[in-house]
């Protein structure tokens, strides 16, 4: 019982963190139809910022500043770049942001070197902040729970409550009939793919020292948020959100259990012996594969179902 | 007709270049050399194949690596086998089993990947790549888990008596297969399969309106496109002897892409031109440079902006000018913009250098040395410098290609007259 309690907290602590990454993902796609492939390594350089500026000014400010700096670098890459790449097609704007990838990435190796950088907690964070159990839960995912649900609830209230929203939302699926009405579409386009990497950062600058902030951070995050983005249905928000926190929680989960499919047959008078592929993948524990298990997850609900949980249109 | 004596030199050149680096002192031969040549050669298949998707099909695939590594891996295990004399096949045909392999799991992976198109599909193959890359890392029994699985390439049993002891051998048969797997993906742009690959990359709409079915089409690409990365992957296995997880990992995913793209998608032999360049760079650059990546991607998105028919494009774009006699007249404003490039790849080059140093270099104990002198990358001069060159180098390279754009509209609309 207490292992199922912290394990959903610590699911949904992921899962709000995988959706702030993936949200930014799928408003961008959903408006311009492109697949920012820079998206985590926005999230890695959010995190490497925040780690600089709380040297400067303390966590707080850099809170503020790091996600500000991210959004910035994000219209700086869609003004300069991804405008000009679009008229070569469609192909051509996901490919210039895999370059990106490359280019990042190594820029923040030569900047910051290979290493981990030691960015903590704050001091002022750092205690448990309630006892379940005989185990604590630590004020700090309380805190990222705070910001993920504010970040959640402003978003919300931004696309369906202001007029900024309404029209982001009538360019997402008319932008012909918006620019006619004399907004200027591609300064929206910039306004989104600027807001996209601003959150990017934001989950990179709690992220980043929840987990580790390291020049691979990008690699490992930027698979699994792709399959949540996929899992949940291309341009959903709603099944984007699902998806982050089933993909939280299973990957939370997975490390908790201790059986394997044999485990599972053997009741059924099923007993697996032998040393082959097949037995192995059988006997292996799900803790062991937890990693595997988004991907499993991905490949099987495109084979029946092809747009994803709740996705609206084929590509 | 030219290109046909193009291809006979490049072949010649294959064959010929080990014995021009021959020791005859210590009858040796250059092992570096080879090594780097018996890369190309995969190099070369892997790219190509590659581009039965990317630039045949317009399709952006970021697994195919997946491919040439579970190619590698079988490759392993057939060799293990016929060790052991449980599979009585010549070394020369063993990579028609690779590529089958290959073929046989894109077959599985390409029925799903291939009901989406564009972004969706690189999505999927992201993640298939991804789903492959760590099932390597955690099944032990076939992929060896992160220690790879090794083999023994000396199985006595040959069509030509060889023993397969030396590299020279090796690459022998590399080229051999390389040429074999060229040619066939060749002929394959040839065929009704290959026109409507590209007719489905083209307009999917009218592909259909004909009444092919596009998803067909696109399947058909990607598992023959599997079944060449296979091939390319099982001539690895024979090379380096030992598989891990690196021959099916997201970055050889992604070099595929490079090579493919910097060399050219439009042009069939663009590939391969980028998989030679790309690996001349891997091995020349990457012992120079901790960052040559940096140089790669840079390159990349250059191109994608403002070159994205790649190098093999550029080239081509030139033959009606050359075919009217006036290549003459661009040696001139070339020759202009060669000073403000050279300017401007000295300053980023400098930057980049000077950056690295000041990290990575020094966490290696590294120090940077310029022409016999080591350089403090903590002084303010050689960043200023690097800096005011790439600025200047920038500025006068944007007039200077303003003017030589003008005289190549010039020179291609009295071509086009």
């Amino acid at each position: 019982m207490e292992t199922l309690l912290i394990s959903v907290l610590n699911g949904l602590v992921y899962g709000m963190l995988l959706f702030m990454l993936a949200s930014g993902l799928t408003l961008i796609f959903s408006m311009m139809g492109v697949l920012n492939f820079a998206h985590a390594s926005i999230y890695m350089l959010g995190a490497y910022l925040a780690f600089t500026i709380s040297q400067f000014v303390g966590f707080f400010p850099a809170l503020i500043i790091a996600p500000i700096l991210c959004g910035l670098i994000g219209a700086a890459i869609e003004i300069w770049g991804l405008r000009r790449a679009h008229q070569n097609g469609h192909i051509a704007e996901l490919l210039f942001t895999f370059g990106l990838v490359f280019i990042i990435q190594r820029v923040v190796q030569m900047t910051w070197g290979m290493l981990p950088m030691p960015y903590r907690v704050p001091p002022s964070l750092d205690f448990p902040l309630f006892v379940l159990y005989g185990s604590n839960f630590p004020a700090y995912r309380g805190f990222m729970l705070l910001i993920s649900a504010a970040m959640l609830l402003s978003t919300w209230l931004l696309l369906k409550k202001t007029r900024v929203g309404l029209i982001i939302q009538a360019a997402l699926t008319h932008p012909h009939m918006v620019s006619a009405l004399g907004h200027n579409v591609p300064r929206v386009f910039t306004t989104v793919f600027a807001g996209g990497c601003l959150l990017a950062g934001l989950a990179g600058v709690i992220g980043g020292n929840y987990q580790t902030t390291e020049p691979g951070m990008a690699d490992s995050m930027g698979p699994i948020v792709f399959v949540v983005v996929v899992f949940g249905g291309l341009g959903s928000l709603a099944g984007c959100f699902v998806a982050s926190i089933v993909m939280g929680m299973i990957q939370t989960f997975a490390v908790v259990i201790d059986y394997s499919v044999a485990d599972v047959l053997r009741p059924l008078g099923l007993a697996i012996s032998g040393d082959t592929l097949l037995t192995e993948v059988l006997t292996v524990p799900v803790a062991r594969i937890g990693a595997l298990l988004p991907f499993v997850m991905m490949v099987t609900i495109l084979f029946f179902r092809p747009r994803g949980l709740m996705g609206t249109r084929d590509t | 007709m030219r290109s046909r004596w193009l291809i006979l030199v490049l072949v010649a050149v294959a064959i010929a270049l080990p014995w021009g680096f021959y020791d005859w002192g210590h009858h040796r031969h250059a092992g570096f050399l080879i090594s780097m040549l018996s890369q190309a050669g995969m190099m070369i298949i892997l790219a190509l194949s590659y581009n039965m998707l990317l630039g045949q099909a317009g399709l952006f695939s970021l697994c195919h690596a997946t491919f040439f590594g579970i190619g590698g891996y079988a490759m392993v295990h057939f060799l293990n086998a016929a060790g052991k004399d449980e599979l009585p096949l010549p070394m020369e045909v063993m990579p028609l089993l690779a590529g089958l392999s290959g073929l046989g799991l894109a077959i599985l992976f390409g029925a799903m990947a291939t009901k989406q198109r564009a972004t969706a599909f690189a999505m999927i193959t992201l993640g298939i790549g991804e789903l492959m890359a760590t099932a390597a890392l955690m099944f032990h029994h076939f992929f060896g888990g992160e220690g790879g699985v090794t083999t023994d390439r000396m199985i006595d049993n040959s069509l030509f008596g060889l023993t397969y002891s030396s590299g020279i051998q090796v690459y022998y048969l590399i080229v051999a297969w390389t040429l074999i797997a060229v040619a066939l993906m060749y002929y394959l742009t040839l065929t009704p399969l290959g026109r409507m690959a590209n007719a489905t990359r083209d307009n999917y709409e009218r592909a259909q309106f004909i009444g092919y079915d596009p998803r067909m089409v696109r399947f058909i690409q990607f598992a023959l496109s599997g079944f060449f990365a296979g091939i390319g992957g099982g001539l690895y296995a024979i090379t380096y002897e030992i598989v891990t997880f690196d021959a099916l990992a997201a970055p050889l995913s992604a070099n595929a892409l490079l090579m493919a793209y910097i060399g050219g998608t439009t042009v069939f032999g663009g590939p391969i031109l980028g998989a030679i360049l790309i690996t001349l760079l891997q091995s020349g650059v990457s012992l120079l440079s901790n960052s040559w990546l940096v140089y790669v991607g840079v390159m990349f998105i250059a191109m994608v902006i403002f070159a994205p028919s790649g190098l093999a494009g550029i080239i081509q774009a030139h033959g009606p000018i050359k075919r009217a006699g006036r290549l003459g007249r661009l040696t001139l404003p070339y020759l202009r913009l060669v000073l403000p490039a050279l300017a401007l790849l000295l300053g980023f080059v400098g930057l980049v250098e000077l950056m690295s140093f000041l990290t990575i270099g020094a966490a290696q104990g590294k120090k940077l040395v310029l022409f016999g002198n080591a350089i403090d990358v903590h002084a303010t001069m050689p960043w200023v410098i690097s800096a005011a060159s790439l600025v200047w180098g920038a500025v006068w390279l944007r007039f200077a290609a303003a003017g030589f754009h003008r005289v190549w509209e010039n020179l291609s609309a009295e071509v086009r007259r």
